[in-house]
């Protein structure tokens, strides 16, 4: 996480239009938003949305009020770095000659990668993490020749058994 | 029973207590206008010369009722024609539900003849929109529609409903409306607090907003002022909360505020903030707003709560709730040392208040008053007039007063006095409104007409934008780019055209003579008053300014 970054998991009524109404509520109130994810959950009736958001405790509550009020909005949940497990998803194609595959995949694997898609010129690998070990594996590969990325937004979920507890 | 779609709308809107509703028919809405025709002994629908004017007047209609005011309006420019309307609703808490069709579902995403993205559109100017695609479920999104835009912080909602879906069938039986609930979180601890805080205050200051006149909390603020002895200031939105009859009323605080309401707002050393917003033109600079003062703000959205200004405590809950919950906390308290400074702000605002010219704006407003009554319902535009009304008109009775606060939109006038004057049950009902603004909306005199509505219009006319005009007089060298207008519209005859009554006033005695008419006439009546283009409205606190930045000549 970076500095006055903040992990926000929001349950959303599952309905076309939802999205709209979350993100125009960022760029009108004149929030930040750094990203942004969802997908549907378990239950069909509701998607989930991890925003990391930027901004000071003030921001913080007041983007948490103001979400409140969306009628589509069923839950909102401040998550704390330290009790959250986060995850970002990477894909990268990378450039590769026969002299640079080994390091290349070497490097995969000393970050848990995998190599999806493999031809004589690229590399195609999958890395799952937190944000600052996958800049530090674009950081490293990037020496070879980044042909492609394509990054996903967190996704977060609190540590322990406890299902969410700070209701809406 | 089985119900087509428009059936299903016309009879959720009788179940929900609407019996007025404006609009403007179109293609998309032929058949929910057919069904009105049928049901035209239940619902009475007003047509308006424009979709905006259909939109303020719905939200005067449910400023004065306090119920949700329906407007109904075609796809496409039918529906683009609400959006300042919905706007202007939206920014001043106003309930009104928006009925909009919409091109038939296989024609939605092609650029349809007449087909416009009226809930993209909207979405950021209302509390919710719908865009209904199965008409199973358009009766429980027009009752939630109603539940939404009346509860909590009230607020527009917007139905579209597709050509298709107002013609499809399906199965549809009554229900009684929802019982709106008061919501209050207050804990018995924060009352106890707040009320310490009170006790130990030396210099309270109460100021009243909007939500004083949503809540109905009139009476707690009176009880309060008497109980701790302290003034009552008032943001534009809550002028009429309290009678200015009331010995602790100060009239409005902020950029045009009265001097005493402003000067106590700046010294208190509490305030005691009820259903307000701390719009930037109510506290000017905000760190010095709150320089002395701690701040005690009730509001029933949690959202408003150290959004503009800090506050020490927050309360969060129905105005009247948490009031009525406070008083029972509060002991009798006295503040001679502060009340005889207030007395002495009041002298000193008396003595500020020069005049020249025939006709001031205030001998305007004040010889209006000679002929309305406390229940009198008066509407204003935007611009100079708008702030002499706020400042010199004396209002008694919550409701009564229906003005563009947060949106500040010229042109509401005409489409407000039109829903308030409806709402009253077609009573009496006063327009103060500009040359300027008068122009913007001044077709809904048709409506009137038509209507053979009992409104008397007064227009300021000073020739120019007053408003913007004063501004370039003080702020920019006195360069009048675009503001002076010396329009040679006869409004007069412009009123005969219409099929209303004229009169041209240059002086307070031929004002009266005309006021003498406009009073016994049935229909509206236009009064044209000549006033100076440089009269100005003061004082004044520059943007961003406070107390010590005050202009008062
Ligand atoms: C729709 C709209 N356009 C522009 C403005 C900016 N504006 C604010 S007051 C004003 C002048 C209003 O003139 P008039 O109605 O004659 O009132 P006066 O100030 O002269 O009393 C203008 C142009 C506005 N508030 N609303
Ligand atoms: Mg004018």
């Amino acid at each position: 996480m970076k500095k006055g970054q903040f992990i926000l998991s929001v349950l959303v009524a599952n309905h076309a239009g939802v999205l709209t109404r979350i993100s125009g509520l960022f760029s009108r109130r004149n929030f930040n938003i750094d990203s942004l994810n969802v997908a549907v959950t378990e239950d069909p009736l509701f998607s989930r949305m991890t925003i990391i958001a930027r901004g000071d405790e003030a921001v913080q509550e007041q983007i948490t009020k103001q979400l409140d009020k969306l009628h589509d909005v069923k839950k909102i949940e401040l998550l704390t770095p330290e009790k959250t497990v986060l995850r970002e998803h990477l894909l990268l194609k990378i450039k590769v000659t026969k002299k640079t595959r080994g390091e290349i995949v070497e490097s995969v694997n000393i970050f848990r990668g995998r190599v999806v898609d493999f031809n004589l010129d690229s590399l195609t690998v999958e890395v799952t993490g937190e944000s600052d070990k996958l800049d530090a594996f674009i950081k490293f590969v990037s020496q070879f020749g980044i042909l492609e990325m394509c990054r996903a937004g967190a996704l977060a979920v609190k540590r322990g058994a406890m299902a969410d507890d700070s209701d809406k | 029973m089985k119900a087509t779609g428009t059936k299903v709308i016309i009879e959720t809107l009788i179940e929900q207590g609407c019996d007025t509703v404006f609009g403007y028919p179109g293609g998309a809405v032929l058949n929910i206008y057919d069904e009105l025709y049928r049901n035209s002994d239940k619902i009475h629908h007003v047509i308006s010369a424009h979709e905006q004017g259909a939109a303020h007047a719905a939200d005067a209609y449910a400023r004065v009722t306090g119920k949700a005011g329906v407007v109904i309006a075609t796809s496409g420019p039918g529906a683009t024609n609400l959006v300042t309307g919905i706007a202007n609703a939206y920014l001043d808490s106003s309930p009104i539900v928006a009925i909009t069709g919409n091109v038939a579902l296989p024609l939605l995403g092609k650029d349809s003849f007449q087909e416009v993205d009226i809930t993209g559109i909207t979405m950021p100017i209302t509390k919710h929109n719908y865009i209904v695609k199965d008409v199973n479920e358009l009766a429980d999104v027009i009752r939630e529609a109603f539940k939404i835009a009346q509860s909590g912080r009230p607020g527009p909602v917007l139905i579209d409903v597709p050509k298709d879906v107002q013609t499809a069938v399906c199965d549809f039986e009554n229900k009684k409306p929802e019982k709106m609930e008061r919501i209050c979180s207050v804990t018995e601890k924060q009352l106890e607090q707040v009320a310490k805080l009170i006790s130990e205050s030396e210099r309270p200051y109460i100021y009243c907003g909007g939500g004083v006149v949503i809540s109905q909390a009139g009476e707690e603020i009176e009880k309060l002022a008497a109980k701790i002895d302290s003034p009552i200031g008032f943001s534009m939105m809550g002028l009429s909360a309290v009678s200015a009859d009331n010995p602790y009323w100060l009239g409005m605080t902020g950029m045009h505020g009265r001097y005493a309401s402003t000067k106590a707002n700046s010294e208190a050393d509490l305030i005691i903030a009820a259903g307000v917003r701390f719009s930037d033109r109510a506290t000017g600079n905000k760190s010095r707003y709150t320089q002395y003062a701690k701040v005690v703000h009730i509001d029933i959205d949690p959202a408003e709560i150290d959004k503009n200004i800090s506050a020490y405590f927050g309360l969060i809950g129905d105005v009247k709730t948490v009031l009525t919950k406070l008083l029972a906390k509060l002991e009798k308290k006295t503040h001679t040392q502060w009340m005889d400074k207030i007395q002495q702000m009041r002298i000193q605002e008396g003595i500020q208040f020069v005049k020249d010219g025939v006709m001031h704006p205030k001998d305007i407003i004040e010889k209006v008053m000679e002929y309305t009554d406390e229940n009198t319902i008066v509407a204003t535009d935007v611009g100079q007039h708008q702030m002499w009304v706020a400042q010199y008109y004396r209002f008694k009775k919550p409701r009564t007063y229906l003005t563009s606060g947060g949106l500040g939109t010229m042109g509401f006038g005409m489409g407000a006095a039109i829903g308030g004057c409806f709402a009253s049950g077609c009573k009496k009902t006063v327009l103060f409104t500009g040359d300027g603004s008068f122009g913007m909306n001044l077709n809904e005199m048709a409506t009137a007409v038509s209507n053979n509505l009992p409104l008397v219009i007064l227009i300021f006319n000073n020739g120019v934008l007053g408003m913007v005009r004063q501004w370039q007089n003080t702020f920019y060298d006195q360069r009048y780019s675009q503001t002076t207008l010396n329009r040679k519209t006869d409004f007069v005859k412009l009123a005969e055209a219409f099929g209303a009554t004229g009169f041209r006033v240059m002086d307070i005695k031929m004002l009266k003579e005309a006021l003498d008419t406009a009073f016994k006439t049935q229909g509206p009546v236009v009064i044209d008053c000549s006033i100076s283009q440089d009269e100005k409205v003061l004082p004044m606190i520059p943007p961003g300014g406070s107390i010590d930045n005050i202009i008062t000549r």
